[in-house]
C-alpha cells in the first residue's frame, strides 16, 4: 500500500455515504496529499471510478483485501 | 470545466420517496454540480423541521415484505391501525442495519454542500403551512423561480 496523508474509514456505510464522506474529507486536504478510503459497499468501487472521473481527482490505486475496497485518491 | 447544474422537483412525502431527491442532490453537489430541489406539494414534507415520515405497503404491490407477508397477508390488513407506523419502524430498522443514511442526515449534507432547498410558496399557502414549521436556509419561491434555473440545468428530475 501506497504512503498517504489522510484515512477515512467508510467500513459499514452504504451509497452515497462512501463518497459524501471523501468530499468532505478531501476538502481540507492540499492539492497533490493522498487519501485513502476504505469501504464495504460493493458499489463503491464503480462510484470512487466515476467520482474521480468527474471531479479531476485522481484514483491512483483501486482494490478489494478481505472484503473491504481501498482507495487511493489524490487531490487535484 | 464549467459546473454541471442539476434541476430536481420533489414531490412525494413518504420516507421511501424522500431518498431520492436528497441522495441524488447530495451526490451531485459533491461532484461539482450546483444542484437545486424545488419542494411542491408533499414534497413540502422533506423541509419540516421535525420530519415523521412514513412509509406504506398500501398500493404499492411493489414493496417487499417482511416474513413473506406479501404472500400471506390481506391487503386489507395494511389498513389496519397502527399498520402504517409499524412497517416504518421496520424500515427505518432496517435502513439503519445496512448502514443507509438517515434522510435528516442527507438533508444536512445537502444544505453543507449548499445544494439550494426551495419550497413552492404556493402549496405552502394552499396547505396554511407555516414558514416556522421548516428549517432554515430554504427559500420560497414559484414555478418562474424554478425555471429560470431548471432552464440552464445539464439535467432535470421529476421525483
Amino acid at each position: 500500500m501506497a504512503e498517504f496523508d489522510q484515512e477515512l474509514d467508510a467500513s459499514g456505510l452504504n451509497c452515497p455515504l462512501p463518497i459524501l464522506r471523501a468530499k468532505k474529507t478531501l476538502n481540507g486536504m492540499d492539492a497533490g496529499q493522498v487519501l485513502h478510503v476504505i469501504a464495504t459497499d460493493p458499489g463503491s468501487v464503480k462510484d470512487f471510478d466515476a467520482f474521480s472521473k468527474q471531479t479531476g481527482n485522481e484514483l491512483m490505486e483501486s482494490k478489494e483485501d478481505g472484503g473491504k475496497f481501498h482507495f487511493m485518491i489524490k487531490k487535484s | 470545466m464549467d459546473e454541471k447544474k442539476l434541476a430536481i422537483i420533489a414531490t412525494k412525502g413518504s420516507l421511501d420517496w424522500a431518498y431520492p431527491p436528497f441522495i441524488l442532490a447530495s451526490t451531485a453537489a459533491a461532484l461539482g454540480y450546483e444542484t437545486q430541489i424545488f419542494f411542491t406539494f408533499y414534497g413540502l414534507q422533506l423541509l419540516k423541521k421535525k420530519l415523521a415520515l412514513e412509509v406504506t405497503p398500501l398500493g404499492n404491490p411493489g414493496m417487499p415484505m417482511p416474513m413473506g407477508m406479501d404472500k400471506w397477508f390481506p391487503v386489507l390488513g395494511l389498513a389496519l391501525p397502527g399498520m402504517q407506523g409499524m412497517m416504518t419502524a421496520m424500515m427505518k430498522q432496517k435502513m439503519k442495519s445496512k448502514g443507509v443514511a438517515s434522510v435528516d442526515e442527507l438533508r444536512d449534507l445537502c444544505q453543507e454542500a449548499d445544494v439550494k432547498l426551495i419550497a413552492c410558496q404556493m402549496t405552502v399557502d394552499l396547505f396554511d403551512m407555516d414558514q416556522s414549521e421548516f428549517i432554515d436556509g430554504i427559500e420560497y419561491a414559484g414555478a418562474a423561480a424554478f425555471f429560470e434555473f431548471a432552464g440552464e440545468s445539464d439535467i432535470c428530475l421529476y421525483i
